[in-house]
């Protein structure tokens, strides 16, 4: 009874992992046929991409009609998107009314807002405090004189004029840089002690958010002209600005307020026991904190903001969608069965385009901040 | 932060509002070098952005004629899209000086809204579009037919009233949306699309085949679209007024763009009164008595401009119709300028 017994010396070695649980042919059994439930759903899922690529590829590039194409091409049978007529219309698209030999100018404003902006978006980049003064004090003065027009003998550009892009981009640009610290200071104002501040901020923020935008826009529009003196007029792109940032800013104070209830009383406490005073408490301990928690919810005001400077076109200000929206309509020698259809996909498209950027940037700074709770 | 708001509301405050004294309008317009023209956000022959993004159109001609003739440049002109909504308050509140903006005349407005209507620069009216393949010749045809409209409107009624006066039988297809009526009627999915006969001018050229669509000629209801100023400004009126009537004039008289410098030298005295060779009729109303030279020369005729804009030579397409001369079997008519 002694050979009975047999011990390996050595370890088996590692046999590679059955063919069938690595490669694509193992991932798709296992994510897209491991039950019969599956296999249909797959199966439905490929019929359906079958169905709608091949259609969508020959619209957008297949049969589409390039930026050097012409109207005849746009308009022959079977012809897809006619982005001839996006590349004809484009100077309307971005400048509205604009006259072409002074494109020029919102050129550099455009230029110059991306060279200011994306070292202050970049957290790495130096002279932070300098750039952010250019940015939010100088640019948009600078700005308004190069559009505008009427001194160092530029020609005198009336805000009627200006459309399109370039219109979206300063409600929005404005609104966005107004109404963030309004809201700050609302939401910190709503939970004041003291009576007047309160009341008024609250009623404030209640009155607008009571409303939608659009009654905000026409109040500016219709409203307002028959409260002021005979003669005196505001401009129209003045109450466009007015109004978005006035809404969005009470929207804001909400998503912020939210914030600071975040924050535990002891947060508070420890402030003061540290002997700051309440600009103080709030500056370095409170706001950080809660701001930091509110990100996602200040971005999706920002980004609605950033839709809503569409609503413009009721105070009669052609900004992009409108503009495509004109020229769609008044474009005739443009006109095939795709045309509308094309401009509306070029808008949607440049919309998506500054929505999708300003999410992402957002996820990004949201990692970044979330040192606290990092597990 | 309140550095940065305190300057932009400066700014601002200082940029973009004007005060004007509640003085004439005329003196007004003189004062900030331009007539401030209340436009549509677009409509084709009446006021669009053309391929150089510029106003053009009957009715911003309208306002360029104002222009010439106050400032002898029909360029002085700067333009605000108005929404329906909001056009007669921008009006009634001096943010335009002149609304010309497919504004129909009609008895409440002129009379309720402290507006002036100046005249009707085109006779709009209620039509109907058929398919050429169908035969159909006119609207006495239409019985039964199926007949895309958008609900909700004068358009529905007006076509209501026709089809019961004429003991026709009324049959609709109704759409809230004007866009979906036209892609309703494009589709098939009617016989019959009614609606302005412009805005059916307008839409059939977008259409892919317009040749095969025809608008029957009878016109249903009145729509006169006109100019219009704020009521009490008498002065500010008649020049809007008599800047309507030199277009028909030159017209009447044969005076274009083109020949107005020769017929400077014209003996015909309605031509020397018109363009201030003979007489001074410029200055009661507080311009030059080149005035009405100065609109020809700029702007041109009515008829060069309905032909540049809206006539059968255009996309659009529109006979003169009602909009012909009262000698040529129209219903546009100026009184004498003596």
């Amino acid at each position: 009874m002694t050979d009975i017994g047999f011990v390996r010396s050595e370890l088996v070695t590692a046999r590679p992992a059955p063919v069938r649980t690595t490669g694509a042919i193992a991932w798709a059994q296992k994510n897209l046929f491991a039950t019969p439930l599956d296999t249909v759903l797959t199966i439905l899922g490929l019929l359906f991409l079958a169905w709608i690529i091949p259609p969508l590829y020959g619209f957008f590039f297949g049969n589409a009609v390039g930026p050097n194409g012409t109207v005849e091409q746009c308009r022959m049978e079977n012809a897809g998107a006619c982005w001839a007529y996006i590349a004809a219309e484009m100077e309307f698209f971005i400048y509205g009314f604009y006259d072409i030999p002074e494109q020029w100018r919102p050129n550099i404003v455009f230029a110059l807002g991306a060279i200011l902006l994306v070292p202050l978006l970049i957290p790495k980049a130096p002279f932070k405090r300098t750039n952010a003064v250019l940015f939010i004090v100088v640019y948009p003065i600078l700005s308004y004189f190069l559009l505008a027009g009427g001194v160092f003998g530029l020609k005198v550009i009336p805000t009627e004029k200006w459309g399109g892009l370039l219109v979206t981009l300063i409600i929005s640009v404005i609104g966005i840089t107004l109404s963030f610290p309004l809201g700050v200071i609302l939401a910190l104002g709503r939970q004041s002690q003291l009576p007047i501040i309160k009341t008024v901020c609250v009623g404030f923020i209640e009155l607008i958010r009571a409303v939608p935008l659009i009654t905000i826009l026409f109040m500016a529009s219709i409203m307002l002209p028959l409260f002021m003196p005979q003669g005196m007029t505001v401009d129209k792109f003045l109450r466009a600005i007015v109004g978005v940032t006035l809404f969005t800013s009470a929207y804001m104070a909400e998503v912020v307020r939210g914030g600071l209830q975040a924050i535990p009383r002891g947060q508070y406490e420890a402030a003061s026991a540290l002997g700051l005073g309440y600009w103080k408490r709030m500056w370095f301990i409170i706001l950080p904190q809660a701001l930091k928690h509110v990100i996602p919810g200040i971005v999706n005001n920002f980004i609605s903001l950033f839709k809503d400077t569409s609503l413009v076109y009721i105070v009669g200000m052609k900004d992009l969608l409108e503009a495509v929206k004109t020229k769609n309509d008044t474009a005739l020698e443009w006109q095939s069965a795709n045309t509308a259809t094309t401009g509306y996909i070029f808008a949607a498209m440049v919309f998506w385009v500054f929505c999708f950027g300003m999410s992402r940037y957002s996820m990004y700074m949201e990692r970044r901040l979330n040192t606290g709770y990092k597990r | 932060m309140q550095k940065k708001l305190v300057t932009l509301t400066a700014t601002a405050i200082l940029g973009l509002t004007a005060v004007s004294a509640q003085a004439a309008i005329l003196d007004d317009v003189k004062a900030k070098g331009y007539v401030q023209c209340g436009v549509t956000g677009g409509v084709p022959g009446f006021s669009a952005p053309d391929s150089n993004n510029v106003w053009t159109g009957i009715e911003v001609d309208f306002c360029r004629a104002m222009a010439a003739a106050v400032f002898n440049d029909a360029e002085a002109v700067r333009y605000t899209s108005l929404t329906s909504q909001e056009r007669f308050t921008a009006l009634s509140a001096g943010e335009v000086d002149v609304l010309s903006r497919t504004t129909t005349w009609t008895m409440s407005r002129d009379t309720q809204l402290g507006i002036s209507f100046v005249g009707t620069m085109f006779y709009d009216g209620q039509g109907f579009m058929v398919r050429k393949a169908d035969g159909i010749e006119s609207a006495l045809d239409l019985s039964g037919a199926a007949i895309c409209i958008e609900s909700g409107t004068t358009t529905e009624l007006n076509a209501a009233d026709y089809f019961a006066a004429n003991g026709l039988e009324f049959n609709t297809v109704v759409f809230v949306d004007q866009d979906e009526v036209v892609k309703a009627y494009e589709d098939g999915r009617c016989d019959v699309y009614t609606t302005d006969s412009s805005a059916l001018a307008a839409e059939r050229s977008k259409f892919a085949n317009p040749d095969d669509h025809i608008i029957l000629p009878e016109i249903i209801s009145k729509e006169p679209l006109g100019p219009v100023v704020r009521a009490g400004d008498t002065q500010w009126f008649n020049l809007a007024r008599w800047t309507y009537f030199a277009l028909l004039e030159a017209e009447e008289l044969g005076v274009t763009s083109a020949n107005v410098d020769e017929m400077l030298g014209s003996d015909n005295p309605a031509i020397k009164r018109l363009l201030g060779v003979e007489g001074d009729f410029g200055t009661p109303l507080g311009v030059t008595k080149d005035w009405a030279y100065q609109i020809i020369k700029h702007v041109g005729n009515y008829a060069e401009s309905y032909d540049r804009n809206v006539g059968p030579a255009t996309p659009i397409g529109l006979e003169r119709g009602l909009n012909a001369l009262w000698k040529d079997g129209g219903i546009q008519y100026a009184p004498p300028i003596r």
